[in-house]
């Protein structure tokens, strides 16, 4: 199979066009989508280039909306009702909130308290813009409270890989899924297959393999968790990297058994800390596998704070690869040279 | 629209269906105080006509959304009640096999794509519906039911505004029955709803006599008609009244409606004015119409019989329907072995 570089958002846009190409009855709406202002809903970088999704599929498919979060994401439910398999881009995931009624009371329940009778293939990407000194209102991570709701399934791509074939799978779903996209990710580059292929959900994805201890890594985490298992490594701890990649479903038994062979747990989750995705997968392990821990799981995540606009606060607040390794040295005990020898 | 241009079966179809609806609330508000039915119910007496002549402009194909008051909504686009009763009563044949109740019927046969329970929520939903009809050219239209006070939700406009630049199939209906529970809706109402059509450069129609079904029916099926030659959307309003108290059983310590505005409104009972003027325009006779009454009467009886002849769903069925393909200990599907205890029991593992 042919793989070319693709960056994130370059692998997001392959999606979006290999599942326009396959069904008609996908179409995409969303502020400034006709544009192509992302980048992620036209064949290159310019119209000039190699064309938008505008010229190839018409405006019939490919839609700006009104700046009506609620009306968006409440049509696109009655769309994918219907018969189309829409794809919202709505943008920053900090508008999604405008749309919380939608979300909560209507796309989540409507399948489940219609007996069925419903299906609801549609899927809700937005962008995370943390890290990028954009101020409190465009800096979420608000994957957890989506996790709270029961009927949503949860993705967060952490690679280029992982983005198109996760969102494939996404489009294919008959079921709702909010997809959440770290920009700090976007320029990341690596070899990507040109051909279609889809990532099954709650399916985790061992990054890298370790004995010592088990970091379950979120979006930014991946890469931040891989940096500092090299780090790590060079110090005597084998540390396992996993990336969950689906939040809901949770790839529980793929956490459970690292834990099992490493006995150590650090979760690495750039979004806060009260009932977070860190506290859900801490709460399975300390659940499901206690007797194989051998000390407390440890959490690094951002704290119960505001994000700030400047550069000297914000950036101490995420999980990063200095303190995703103090953890695990933390959870590793005070000589990790001596567990090294001991293995 | 006079009755000869209607046909003496539509005519008469509607009034089998505005009785439908009258004997269902009836008894289910029956139902209620005698414990049959957890919980309470809305019921659409006194406007059947407003109800009826908008489904009745209705295809069979096309899609209708509903609100809490919404009963009436599946009967007057042609649901059979057997299910709808079921459902009240939280029963496994229940249209959406106990799961929904009062709140949530639906019955997409219909292309009931359900009631909302959140007031004014449900008109994205129909509006989204009509745009699947655009995008695909099947020529369905879509229709939202929502009342005085959901014409106060942000979500109207918003939908108003989306409907009315992508010329989408869609009529909003306002079900004006004069009372957000007790409020009543001049107080928390600026200008006249239908008016606010025109800031979105979309026709805004008052039916001022919403207990004249032909009147309701004629609007509505204008704007459908309208919606389906691909013109866009219209907002219907149609004033009408609640006979009954805002929810069967609910016993408030103020009389928030004057007692002469409510024997005037009583005294305008769509059901008896359309039986009038049936018999005075010749369409059927006094006879004719007993019977017809008696016939609703029957299915109501029956509908009753199987509510309450039918089991109640099993209680794996709490875990059926979150989603289509069931992931996880907790997501079972209806052919699902485990009971709810393991279940539980078994989250995260």
């Amino acid at each position: 199979m042919a793989k070319s570089t693709m960056s994130f958002l370059g692998a997001i846009g392959a999606a979006q066009k290999e599942a326009m190409d396959a069904d008609e009855r996908v179409v995409i709406i969303g502020e400034d989508v006709e544009a192509n202002v992302y980048g992620t809903t036209g064949a290159g970088k310019s119209r000039k280039d190699k064309g938008d999704f505008l010229q190839m599929y018409g405006r019939n498919r490919i839609r700006n909306t009104p700046i009506s979060e609620e009306v968006i994401v409440g049509a696109a439910a009655g769309a994918a009702m219907t018969g189309l398999r829409p794809i919202v881009d709505l943008s920053y995931s900090s508008f999604l909130y405008m749309a919380m009624d939608q979300f909560v009371n209507q796309v989540a329940k409507n399948r489940y308290m219609f007996g069925g009778q419903a299906s609801m293939p549609v899927v809700f990407r937005s962008a995370m813009f943390y890290g990028l000194n954009t101020g409190a209102h465009h800096s979420d991570r608000p994957y957890p409270m989506f996790m709270n709701v029961p009927g949503l399934k949860i993705v967060v791509p952490a690679s280029p890989s992982d983005a198109k074939g996760l969102l494939r799978t996404a489009i294919d779903s008959d079921d709702p899924v909010l997809t959440f996209e770290a920009c700090m990710l976007w320029g990341l580059k690596e070899e990507v297959e040109e051909d279609e292929y889809r990532i099954p959900f709650g399916v985790a994805r061992t990054v890298r393999e370790g004995t010592d201890v088990t970091v379950v890594a979120i979006a930014t985490a991946v890469p931040e968790a891989v940096k500092a298992a090299d780090a790590l490594a060079e110090e005597g701890i084998s540390v396992e990297v996993i990336d969950p990649r689906t939040l809901v479903p949770l790839d529980s038994r793929a956490v459970l058994e690292s834990v099992a062979k490493t006995g150590r747990l650090v979760v690495a989750d750039p979004a806060h800390k009260t009932c977070g995705a860190a506290a859900e997968i801490s709460a399975i392990v300390a659940e499901e596998a206690f007797d194989a821990l051998k000390a407390p799981i440890a959490r690094v995540v951002t704290p119960d704070t505001q994000i700030p606009f400047s550069p000297a606060l914000e950036k101490q607040l995420y999980p990063n690869r200095e303190s995703i390794a103090d953890a695990v040295r933390r959870v590793a005990g005070a000589r990790p040279r001596q567990l090294a020898d001991a293995r | 629209m006079d009755l000869a241009a209607m046909g003496s079966t539509t005519a008469l179809e509607a009034q089998r269906r505005m009785l439908r609806i009258r004997r269902f609330d009836e008894r289910a508000s029956k139902m209620v105080k005698r414990g049959q039915i957890p919980g309470t119910v809305h019921t659409s007496i006194g406007q059947e006509a407003q109800v009826v002549g908008a489904t009745m402009a209705l295809g069979d194909d096309d899609y209708m959304t509903g609100n809490h008051r919404s009963h009436g909504h599946p009967i007057g686009k042609g649901s059979p009640l057997g299910p709808l009763m079921a459902e009240l009563v939280g029963k496994g044949t229940g249209v959406c096999g106990g799961k929904g109740g009062s709140l949530h019927l639906a019955d997409f046969n219909v292309g009931s794509l359900g009631e909302s329970g959140i007031v004014g929520s449900s008109i994205p939903i129909a509006t989204g519906a009509a745009l699947s009809s655009k995008v695909l050219g099947n020529g369905r239209v879509s229709l939202a039911f929502f009342g005085d006070g959901a014409a106060n939700q942000g979500c109207l406009y918003e939908a108003m505004n989306m409907a009315g630049t992508w010329d989408l199939p869609v009529v909003f209906l306002c079900e004006n029955n004069q009372y957000a529970l007790s409020t009543p809706a001049h107080t928390v109402t600026s200008g006249v709803i239908a008016e606010r059509a025109a800031g979105f450069g979309i026709p805004g129609v008052r039916v001022e006599d919403g207990q004249d079904f032909l009147a309701v029916f004629d609007a509505v099926t204008e704007a459908v008609e309208r919606a389906r030659r691909g013109e866009g959307p219209t907002l219907v309003e149609v004033v009408t009244y609640r006979f009954n108290e805002h929810s069967e059983g609910l016993r408030l310590g103020v009389d928030y409606r004057d007692a002469a505005e409510k024997a005037s409104w009583l005294e305008k009972d769509p059901i008896v004015l359309f039986r009038k003027h049936l018999v005075t325009e010749g369409v059927a006779t006094d006879d004719e119409l007993d019977a017809l009454e008696r016939e609703v009467d029957a299915e109501v009886e029956e509908a009753f019989e199987f509510s309450q002849t039918s089991p109640f769903p099993d209680p794996s069925v709490a875990f059926a329907d979150l989603y289509t393909e069931p992931f996880g200990p907790t997501h079972l599907s209806r052919d699902g072995a485990k009971s709810a205890e393991q279940a539980f029991s078994t989250i995260g593992a």
